[in-house]
């Protein structure tokens, strides 16, 4: 009986053993992440870092003959909700001088078409502009308003093609093509740092499968904790224009009010947030 | 857009020469008493910045000379300076225009918007010549009651000459159920409506050359007053409107309606109730807007002279059909009130206006070279009185300093009477090019 007991005793402090022992691993053992979890840690990464964040923003345009101009932003971000949910982007111009303090303000949803008021100096005027197309470009730039702000994970079927490193630093490789027709590209290679989730490179192919547009994050910073890519490119192959971006500041969980996003700012934005 | 009305342009530009003099002196009082209130509340050196720019501006006729035999609608050179200094919660913005008219060949000096800013939490205030802009039409104005320069749209100027500054006091509320921005303006500011010696426009009395233009005194019962309630409603872009002030196009008072010698042109009493919203629909943007124009001095309609009350309406969508294409349509209104007065009322041998006036409006807007290159059209057309006007244009930034653009406007259609028929012999084409720093 005692040993009985003892033999029930040992065989209950195994089974807890075991138990433990396999819980305490869980979140050390690595599971292979699917392609869609790749993608949201990364829009995570790039699109959603802080409760908010600001960003002193120097774009260049450069033609194939060289020949530059500049655009110049304060672009200001809150999230509402987790990774993935509501944003409102608030941004100021400063360059070029035909639109120095323009202001421009979206609301992202989730699944549906965003939000979006532009203001008019010259006039004093606040005007909705229609939205649909996500792949235009972010004010004639190679960027598209996506690239600026994110694209719905939905959207597209994601697929880890292969796994390597890139400038010495471990990526997954992921293929994400569109379900519907509602960009330029038939795919795109996503090379995405295992360790900070980051988008390093991306390449753009066309219908017919040639290479035409990359991206490349060109400088990570740390700030506040959050690697934050300060320094970024896209180059159109097929035009020879390029754009070229950095973030000549930027800060992360700085307490921007909601009220911000409203055409009261629009018109008048607050000089603590564009200095 | 308010209905040209043939007629009250001519006198109202019969001294422009004297009026740009004229204006020199307000605007070196106006700047100093900006400069010295700004610089009062803000002791220690501002944040100062400085732009502007450099701006050749030419239209001239493709269809018939002017009335005084001129080829010219427009042609000007003109700089101006952006002066913007800010100080802990006060702004002053300074925008001055020097310019050369070389079809009456005078220089003048123009304060385009001077005024100071002061920003509290909940709520703020502008005070000085600011350009307000209220209302959702595109080139379509219901509750936008502020001045309007109609010659510079028909003459090929940059668009934001369309709109004037007014010498104001703007006050903005903050509280959480709506955001108010409440107007107050001391001193009347007309439409500017083209000039007759450059523009052929139908004229129902020709003869009577002696004409006297009575702009309402600056005094309390003149002031005018407009309010705006703004917030969200279910996603869409809501607000209200109220103006009590004065129609900005004159009516004619004839001394004698059978033999008239002598026109006195006035600004009768206007009162506007509006409302207007504005979001997502039909994967684009949908805007509605109404007002009902209460015209004081003609309650019943039965003075031909005066406008009779109006309902205005407006109903645009626009949408982006592909990269950087957009379009845009309106249908716009104007349907008057105790019609049957009015034409009970209507002396024998005055073109009478319909009951309904309406119009469509087209804009389609294409960006190319990566957004350098802007080609555009606008037009107007009227399915009640057949008449039309079109603007094409295209626009291209040579440089982040360096643009110019090239347009027409073409007038047509309808009777000579009509808004854009009685334009019909001023087709024009037109150049703008602009440095700016």
């Amino acid at each position: 009986m005692k040993n009985f007991e003892i033999q029930g005793l040992n065989f209950k402090f195994l089974v807890v053993y075991v138990l433990c022992s396999v819980l305490c691993a869980l979140p050390f053992k690595a599971f292979p992440l699917t392609a869609e979890e790749v993608v949201k840690k990364s829009q995570e990464a790039f699109f959603y870092q802080g409760k908010d964040s600001k960003a002193r923003v120097l774009m260049k345009l450069i033609s194939k003959s060289g020949q530059e101009r500049v655009r110049e932003l304060t672009m200001l971000r809150k999230n509402y909700g987790a990774s993935g949910g509501e944003q409102k982007y608030f941004m100021y111009f400063y360059q070029p001088v035909d639109v120095k303090d323009m202001t421009f303000m979206v609301y992202k949803y989730p699944a549906k078409d965003d939000d979006r008021w532009l203001f008019v100096p010259a006039i004093n005027m606040v005007r909705r502009i229609a939205a649909q197309d996500k792949s235009s470009s972010f004010v004639g730039s190679d960027f598209t308003y996506e690239d600026v702000s994110g694209r719905d994970i939905e959207d597209d079927n994601h697929t880890l093609t292969k796994e390597e490193k890139l400038d010495a630093k471990d990526c997954y490789v992921i293929k994400s093509a569109p379900k519907a027709q509602d960009v330029d590209y038939a795919y795109k290679l996503s090379w995405i740092d295992k360790g900070t989730f980051l988008p390093l490179k991306e390449e753009y192919y066309d219908k017919k499968g040639e290479l035409y547009k990359v991206f490349s994050a060109d400088e990570i910073k740390d700030v506040k904790g959050f690697p934050t890519i300060t320094k970024r490119a896209m180059k159109n192959l097929s035009s020879g224009h390029r754009t070229e971006v950095t973030y000549v500041k930027a800060d992360y969980n700085i307490g921007i009010e909601d009220s911000l996003f409203s055409e009261r700012f629009l018109k008048q934005p607050p000089k603590k947030w564009i200095e | 857009m308010s209905k040209i009305r043939s007629t009250e342009q001519r006198a109202q530009n019969t001294d422009r020469g004297s009026r740009t003099s004229q204006c020199q002196l307000p605007v070196i009082w106006c700047l100093s008493i900006l400069l010295s209130v700004f610089f009062s509340l803000t002791a220690e050196a501002a944040d100062v910045s400085l732009h502007g720019f450099v701006q050749g501006n030419y239209s001239v006729n493709t269809d018939t000379s002017n009335p005084d035999s001129g080829d010219f609608k427009w042609g000007e050179e003109r700089f101006q300076i952006k002066l913007e200094a800010s100080k802990g919660s006060a702004r002053l913005f300074l925008k001055t225009n020097i310019f050369y008219d070389h079809i009456n060949e005078l220089d003048g000096v123009e304060l385009k918007e001077g005024f100071v800013d002061f920003a509290a939490e909940k709520w703020d205030a502008r005070i000085g010549r600011q350009i307000i802009t209220w209302g959702l039409g595109d080139l379509i104005f219901i509750n936008d009651i502020y001045p309007k320069d109609y010659e510079a749209f028909f003459s090929g100027r940059p668009l934001e000459y369309l709109k004037k500054g007014v010498d104001a006091l703007k006050i903005g509320l903050y509280p959480a159920f709506a955001s108010l921005e409440l107007i107050v303006i001391p001193i009347f500011e007309p439409n500017n409506f083209p000039d007759p010696k450059r523009f052929h426009m139908f004229d129902p009395m020709p003869t009577v050359i002696n004409r006297r233009e009575v702009e309402p005194s600056v005094k309390i019962d003149n002031t005018e007053i407009a309010l705006r309630a703004y917030r969200d409603v279910a996603g869409f872009d809501g607000s209200i409107y109220f103006y009590r002030g004065f129609h900005r196009q004159p009516s004619m008072l004839p001394d004698s309606m059978t033999m008239p010698v002598k026109i006195t042109l006035f600004y009768p009493d206007l009162s506007v109730y509006g409302a207007s919203l504005q979001g997502r629909a039909l994967d684009g943007v949908l805007s509605l807007e109404a007002g009902y124009y209460d015209s004081r001095q003609d309650r019943d309609g039965k003075d031909p002279m005066i406008p009779n009350s109006q309902t205005k309406y407006l109903i645009g969508y626009q949408r982006q059909l592909w990269e950087d294409f957009t379009i845009g349509f309106q249908y716009f209104g104007e349907y008057m009130h105790d019609y049957s007065e009015y034409r009970k009322n209507l002396p024998s041998g005055f073109p009478g206006e319909k009951r309904l006036h309406d119009l469509i409006a087209l804009r389609l807007t294409q960006f190319l070279k990566h957004q350098t290159l802007r080609l555009s059209f606008f037009s107007f057309y009227s399915p009640t009185e057949d008449d039309y006007l079109l603007n094409p244009e295209i626009k291209y930034n040579f440089s982040d300093y360096l643009w110019a653009a090239a347009g027409a406007n073409i007038f047509g259609g309808g009777e000579e009477w009509n808004q854009f028929g009685q334009m019909d012999k001023n087709d024009n084409i037109y150049t703008q090019i602009r440095y700016e720093f």
